[in-house]
C-alpha cells in the first residue's frame, strides 16, 4: 500500500467534506428551526458566488490590491447572500408557516427554480472563470501537490464557522431562542421569544455561510454558472442528513464521511461510482442509525 | 365485446390516415431543431443563424425551384422526450428536410419519427456513431466527423506524435464524452507497447477532482485523454497544474471551444484538442462570418459552419433534383458535389460528409493553433 | 383603502429589492471578455415593480378580510354540487368522452403527441399519489421506477425482441419488486430521512444504468425500440401516434379506476391511517411494514407501466431521461394537483406538464415563470388545485334532509 498516495486521498476527503460541511451548516441550521429542507440554499451559494464574482470583477477592474479586493468581495457575498435568506424566508416560507410540510417544500423547489433561471437571464449561461485567485502561501509550497492555498482556507473557515455557531447557539441569548423555538415554536412564542424574528435571525446567519462557502469554492473550482447550486445543495443536503439533520457538529462530521468516501471510493474503486459511494454510505448509516450519526433520537408521542 | 372494440379502435386509426393528407404549400418548409433553451442552448441557437443566413440568402435570388423557403424552428432542450413531440410538431407542419438535431441522444428518438415519414435529417453536429454506420438511418445524414474518426486521429496522435506510453482515458459519463472515450480506449488497446493504465469517468459538476488527480497520478499515467466539454475540462486543466501534475492533456471537438482558454486561463497552455478541419480561411466560410456578424452583431457560436454547410447542402439538393422528393433529394445529396464553408463535400452511402477531417490543435499563447 | 403608511411600506420595499437586485440585474460582468455593463433602467423596473406589488398585496389581503364573513362556496363545490344531479353528470361525462376520443382526430399529430405525454404524467402522479398522498412517505426518487419500466422493455425488446404488449405487465412485475426492495431498508426511517434515502436510490438507479455498460449500454442508450402495434401490424407515423395516445387514455381510465377502488379498500384505508399516525396505527393491528411496503410497490407499478409506454413512444432511452428532477417534476405534479386527491392529480398534469408546451413563445421566461408559479401557487392554495375532500358518512337520513333544504 502506497502511503502517500493514502495520504494524499485523505487529504482531498478532508478538502471536500470541509466545502460540503460550509454549505451544509446552513442547511442544517434551517432545517434545526423549522424543519424545512430548504432547496434554495443551494440557490444562495450560487448567489453568493455570483455576487463576488460580479464586485470583485468590477474592483478589479479599478485596480485594487488582489487581497482588499477578495475581503470586499467577499463581504458584499456575505452581506447579499443574508439578505436573499430573509427575503425568501419572508416571502415563500412565512405566509406558508401553517400549512403542510410539503407545501412548504414545493414553495422552496420554486423558489430554487426562480433564481437558478434569474441569474441565468439577468447574466449569463455560460460558464464564467472566477476572477478572485489568492495568492499561494509560502508555508503550504512542500505539500502543495497535497493540499493547495484555497483548500487550506476552506479547512481553517469550516472550523471556525463550526466553533462561532457552537458559541452562538450554546451561549448566546439569540443561540437559547434558536433552541427553544426548534423543541416548540408555541411554547416559544408563549414565553416571549419573538419566533419570526429568530427564523429570520437563522436564514440570515444559514445564508452567510453559504455565501462564504460559495466564494471559497469557487477561488477553488475557478469557475462558476448559474447551476452550481443544485448539486452543492443535494451533496451538503446528503451530508447534514448523515450527520444528524439539525446538528451542527453533525452537519460537519456528516461532511467529513461523505467527503472521504467518496475520495477512497475514487481512488481504490472507480470514480465511475462516486457518486453512488456517497449514496451507498448514507443508506447504511441511516439502516442503523435512522436520524444519523449525531442526530438525536426523538421520541414519539402518542 | 373484445372483437368490436377492436374493430372500433382499428377504423379509428384508420381514419386518422385519411385526416393527414400530404398538402402542397407555395414554400419550401425547413425544419431547424436543436436545443434552444436551458442549458446546452449555446450549442443549438448558432444553427437557427446559419440556416437563417442561407435561406435570406437563397429567397433574396429567388428561392429554390422558384418557390421561397421557410424555416420552422423548435426546441427540443437536448431531450430525447421532447424532441419526440418536436418532431412531430416538424411532420405536421410537412418540412422537407430538418436541420438538427443537436444531441445525439435526441437526434436517435426524433429519427425514428422522420425515418417512418422519409424527411432529411442532417445534424450539424451529432457525432454518435452509429447514427449513421448502423444503417438504421437512411434518410439521417451529418456535416460532422463521427466520433471514431476523431478517436483515430486524438489516438495516433497521442501514440505516434507525442509517443506516450501509458494513457489515462477519463470522460465526463455523457452519451458524446462516453462515446469519445471508449472508441479512444478501443483504439489505444489495439495498438502495441500502449496501454490504458486508468479509464474512468469523472463526476460532471463536482465540488472538487483533488481524488480522480491523485489517482491519474498514481497510476502513472504520461498523458491524459479526455472526453466531455470544456467546463469540467478546464476544471480538471487547472486542478492539475496546480498540483504540479505536467503531462499532457488531450482532449476533443467539445474542448476545442475558444471559451476554453478564456476560462482555464494560463493553464489551458499547452493543451492538445482535436476538431474539425480548420476551414476559416475558406472564402465561403469569411463571408459567412462576416454576415452574421452583419445581421446578429457579434461572432458566431458553435457548429455555426457544419449547420451553414448542411442547410445548403440541402437546399442544393432539392435544386438539382428538381422536386422535394424524398428519393430525389437522397440520392441528389450523395451524388452531387457541393461548395460550402467547409468546402466541397458529399455525403457517402451511409450519410457522413466526404471532404470533412478532423485535425488536431493545441493551446499557444492563448490560441488554438492547428498542428499540422 | 390604501394609508400613507402603506404607500411608505411599498416604497421601503421597492428600495430593499432595488438593493437586493442591484449587483445581479444592474450590473453584467463578463469574466471571459473582461467586460462590465451597467443596466441602469433595469433598477427603475424592479422598484417600480416591487411598488405595485406591495400595493396589490395590500390591496389583496384588505379584500380578503372583509370578505371572510360571508363564505362562498368555491368553484369545485358548486361542479360537485351540479355533479350530484344525474342529467348533469351523465351529460358532462358523455362531452367529455367524446373530446377524448375526438382529440386526435381534431388535433394536429404534435397535439396529440404532447396529450399522450401529458396522459402519462397524469398516470405517474396518481402511481407517486399511492405513496405520498395516500401513505404519507415522502419520496423523492420515482423515476427510478419510471427508468425500471423503460429499460425493462428497452433490454426485453433488444435482446428477444418480446413485443409491447407483454413488456407491459413484465415492467409493472419489475418496478414492484424494486418497490419491494427499496422499501425493506428503509422501513425505520421517518420523513425528510426517508426523501433523502429515496432520493439517493433514484440516483443510484441512474447511476447503474449509466455506468454498467455491458448491460444497460450506457448514456448512449437503446435506439429502436419498436411503437405499439395492433395484431402484429406496423402502423404508419400518424396512425401510431393516433393509437399510442388510445394506449394512453386507456391506461389513464385503468388507473383511475383501479386507484379508486385501492383507496376505499382495507389496504387503503391502512395507508391512510399509516399517514395520520404510525403508532396508533400499529395500536390498531394494522401491520405498519406491509402498509409501507405494499405503498412503495403499489405506486412503482404505474412507474413500471409508464416507463414501458414510454419507451415505446421515443423509441429511445437513456439515462438522462431519468434524473432526480424527473423525480421532482412528478412530485410536484402531485402537491399542485392536491395531494390524495384523484382529481387534483389529474388536473395538476394536465395543467403542469400542457401550460410549459404552451408558454414555448417564452421559452426563455418559462422556467422562470414556473418557478414564481409554483411558490405563488403554494401560497394561496396550499392544499393545490383541487384539495383533497375527506370523506365523511353521514346517515342516510341526514343526507335527505340536508337535500330538501336545497332544493
Amino acid at each position: 500500500m502506497n502511503l502517500e498516495y493514502f495520504f494524499s486521498l485523505f487529504l482531498g476527503g478532508l478538502t471536500r467534506g470541509s466545502i460540503y460541511a460550509l454549505i451544509a451548516l446552513g442547511y442544517t441550521m434551517v432545517y434545526g428551526i423549522i424543519k424545512l429542507i430548504n432547496f434554495a440554499h443551494g440557490e444562495i451559494y450560487m448567489i453568493g458566488a455570483f455576487t463576488s464574482l460580479i464586485i470583485g470583477a468590477a474592483l478589479a477592474m479599478s485596480g485594487m490590491n488582489p487581497i482588499l479586493i477578495f475581503v470586499l468581495a467577499c463581504l458584499a457575498a456575505i452581506v447579499y447572500s443574508a439578505a436573499y435568506g430573509i427575503t425568501i424566508e419572508r416571502l415563500a416560507y412565512r405566509p406558508l408557516r401553517k400549512a403542510p410540510r410539503l407545501s412548504v417544500l414545493i414553495s422552496a423547489i420554486g423558489m430554487s427554480i426562480f433564481l437558478q433561471n434569474y441569474v441565468l437571464l439577468a447574466q449569463t449561461s455560460d460558464f464564467l472563470p472566477f476572477p478572485l485567485v489568492l495568492p499561494n502561501m509560502k508555508f503550504l509550497k512542500p505539500i502543495e501537490h497535497m493540499m493547495t492555498t484555497t483548500q487550506f482556507l476552506i479547512l481553517i473557515s469550516t472550523a471556525v464557522v463550526m466553533v462561532l455557531l457552537t458559541i452562538l447557539i450554546k451561549f448566546t441569548r439569540m443561540g437559547k431562542a434558536m433552541r427553544a423555538t426548534s423543541q416548540d415554536k408555541d411554547m416559544a412564542q408563549l414565553v416571549g421569544i419573538n419566533v419570526d424574528r429568530v427564523i429570520s435571525m437563522t436564514f440570515l446567519i444559514g445564508s452567510a455561510t453559504a455565501a462564504l462557502g460559495g466564494v471559497l469554492i469557487s477561488s477553488h473550482i475557478g469557475q462558476i454558472n448559474f447551476y452550481i447550486g443544485f448539486i452543492a445543495g443535494i451533496k451538503a443536503f446528503v451530508a447534514a442528513v448523515l450527520g444528524g439533520i439539525g446538528s451542527i457538529p453533525g452537519a460537519v462530521l456528516g461532511s467529513f464521511v461523505l467527503g472521504l468516501t467518496e475520495s477512497f471510493g475514487t481512488g481504490y474503486i472507480s470514480s465511475d461510482y462516486e457518486d453512488a459511494f456517497a449514496f451507498i454510505i448514507l443508506i447504511l448509516i441511516l439502516i442503523f442509525k435512522p436520524a444519523g450519526l449525531l442526530g438525536r433520537k426523538e421520541n414519539e408521542k402518542v | 365485446m373484445k372483437k368490436i372494440l377492436a374493430f372500433l379502435l382499428i377504423s379509428l386509426v384508420a381514419f386518422s390516415a385519411f385526416a393527414a393528407g400530404q398538402g402542397e404549400g407555395g414554400t419550401i418548409r425547413i425544419g431547424v431543431a436543436g436545443a434552444h433553451s436551458g442549458d446546452l442552448a449555446s450549442y443549438g441557437i448558432p444553427s437557427i443563424k446559419a440556416a437563417e443566413l442561407v435561406v435570406d440568402m437563397y429567397n433574396a435570388n429567388g428561392g429554390v425551384l422558384g418557390r421561397q423557403v421557410e424555416l420552422v424552428i423548435e426546441d427540443d432542450v437536448c431531450k430525447p422526450e421532447v424532441a419526440t413531440n418536436t418532431a412531430a410538431k416538424l411532420v405536421g407542419d410537412e418540412v422537407v428536410a430538418v436541420i438538427g438535431h443537436i444531441c445525439s441522444g435526441a437526434t436517435k428518438a426524433a429519427l425514428g419519427i422522420y425515418k417512418d415519414e422519409n424527411i432529411i435529417t442532417i445534424s450539424p453536429s451529432a457525432t454518435n456513431p452509429p447514427l449513421t454506420k448502423s444503417g438504421e438511418y437512411p434518410n439521417f445524414l451529418r456535416t460532422i466527423a463521427p466520433d471514431d474518426a476523431q478517436a483515430d486521429v486524438e489516438v495516433s496522435f497521442a501514440v505516434d506524435t507525442l509517443g506516450l506510453k501509458k494513457i489515462a482515458v477519463l470522460h465526463d459519463k455523457g452519451d458524446y464524452g462516453k462515446g469519445f472515450a471508449e472508441f479512444c480506449k478501443a483504439q489505444i488497446e489495439a495498438k502495441s507497447g500502449v496501454e490504458v493504465v486508468l479509464y474512468e469517468g469523472i463526476q460532471v459538476g463536482a465540488v472538487d477532482y483533488s481524488a480522480i488527480i491523485n489517482k491519474i497520478g498514481n497510476s502513472g499515467a504520461d498523458g491524459v485523454i479526455y472526453g466531455g466539454y470544456h467546463p469540467e475540462a478546464s476544471k480538471l486543466v487547472s486542478q492539475m497544474k496546480k498540483k504540479n501534475m505536467d503531462i499532457p492533456f488531450l482532449s476533443d471537438d467539445g474542448v476545442k471551444d475558444p471559451t476554453f482558454i478564456k476560462v482555464a486561463g494560463e493553464y489551458s497552455e499547452g493543451v492538445y484538442a482535436t476538431g474539425p478541419v480548420d476551414t476559416s480561411s475558406n472564402p465561403m466560410a469569411i463571408k459567412a462570418v462576416e454576415d452574421h456578424k452583419a445581421k446578429y452583431g457579434e461572432e458566431p457560436g458553435a457548429f455555426f459552419l457544419n449547420a451553414y454547410a448542411a442547410t445548403i447542402a440541402v437546399l442544393n439538393a432539392i435544386e438539382k433534383a428538381g422536386s422535394t422528393d424524398y428519393e430525389a433529394v437522397s440520392a441528389a445529396l450523395r451524388s452531387e458535389y457541393v461548395e460550402t464553408p467547409l468546402g466541397k463535400i458529399s455525403f457517402d452511402e451511409k450519410g457522413d460528409a466526404i471532404g470533412v477531417g478532423f485535425a488536431v490543435y493545441q493551446v499557444q499563447n492563448g490560441e488554438y493553433v492547428e498542428l499540422k | 383603502m390604501i394609508t400613507i403608511k402603506d404607500l411608505k411600506k411599498a416604497f421601503l420595499n421597492a428600495l430593499w429589492f432595488i438593493f437586493l437586485t442591484f449587483p445581479i440585474m444592474v450590473m453584467k460582468v463578463n469574466t471571459i471578455n473582461d467586460t462590465l455593463i451597467w443596466r441602469w433602467m433595469n433598477m427603475l423596473y424592479i422598484g417600480v415593480a416591487a411598488f405595485v406589488f406591495t400595493l396589490l398585496g395590500k390591496i389583496y389581503t384588505v379584500r380578503k378580510a372583509n370578505r371572510s364573513e360571508i363564505v362562498k362556496p368555491s368553484l369545485i363545490q358548486i361542479v360537485n354540487s351540479k355533479m350530484e344531479n344525474k342529467k348533469v353528470r351523465y351529460s358532462s361525462l358523455a362531452a367529455v368522452v367524446a373530446i377524448v376520443i375526438l382529440y386526435p382526430f381534431l388535433m394536429s399529430m404534435y397535439q396529440t403527441s404532447i396529450m399522450t405525454t401529458a396522459l402519462m404524467y397524469v398516470v405517474l402522479g396518481l402511481g407517486l399519489n399511492i405513496v405520498v398522498g395516500f401513505g404519507g412517505l415522502l419520496h423523492l426518487g420515482y423515476a427510478a421506477f419510471y427508468a425500471v419500466g423503460a429499460y425493462t422493455y428497452g433490454l426485453l425488446f433488444y435482446h428477444f425482441g418480446l413485443n409491447f404488449w407483454l413488456c407491459l405487465p413484465i415492467g409493472a412485475v419489475f418496478s414492484a419488486l424494486f418497490g419491494i426492495i427499496l422499501g425493506f431498508p428503509i422501513l425505520r426511517l421517518r420523513g425528510d430521512y426517508l426523501a433523502i434515502v429515496t432520493l439517493a436510490f433514484g440516483e443510484i438507479v441512474r447511476l447503474v444504468l449509466e455506468n454498467w455498460n455491458e448491460f444497460s449500454f450506457g448514456p448512449s442508450g437503446i435506439a429502436n425500440i419498436a411503437r405499439p402495434m395492433i395484431f402484429g401490424q406496423k402502423l404508419k407515423l400518424a396512425q401510431v401516434t393516433n393509437f399510442t395516445y388510445f394506449i394512453a387514455v386507456g391506461l389513464t381510465i385503468l388507473t383511475i379506476i383501479v386507484i379508486r377502488r385501492m383507496e376505499s379498500s382495507k389496504m387503503g384505508r391502512a395507508w391512510e391511517a399509516m399517514r395520520e399516525d404510525e403508532i396508533a396505527c400499529q395500536a390498531m393491528g394494522i401491520d405498519i411494514t406491509k402498509a409501507k411496503l405494499t405503498a412503495f410497490s403499489m405506486g412503482a407499478v404505474w412507474a413500471g407501466i409508464m416507463g414501458v409506454l414510454f419507451a415505446a413512444k421515443t423509441t429511445f432511452i437513456n439515462p438522462a431521461s431519468f434524473t432526480t428532477w424527473e423525480s421532482i417534476v412528478i412530485l410536484c405534479v402531485v402537491v399542485i394537483g392536491g395531494m390524495g386527491s384523484i382529481p387534483g392529480v389529474i388536473a395538476g398534469a394536465l395543467i403542469f406538464i400542457l401550460t410549459p408546451e404552451y408558454l414555448r413563445a417564452f421559452s426563455q421566461y418559462r422556467m422562470l415563470i414556473f418557478g414564481i408559479a409554483l411558490v405563488v401557487m403554494m401560497i394561496f392554495r396550499p392544499g393545490g388545485i383541487i384539495p383533497k375532500i375527506r370523506r365523511s358518512y353521514q346517515f342516510a337520513a341526514d343526507k335527505e334532509e340536508t337535500q330538501e333544504v336545497e332544493a
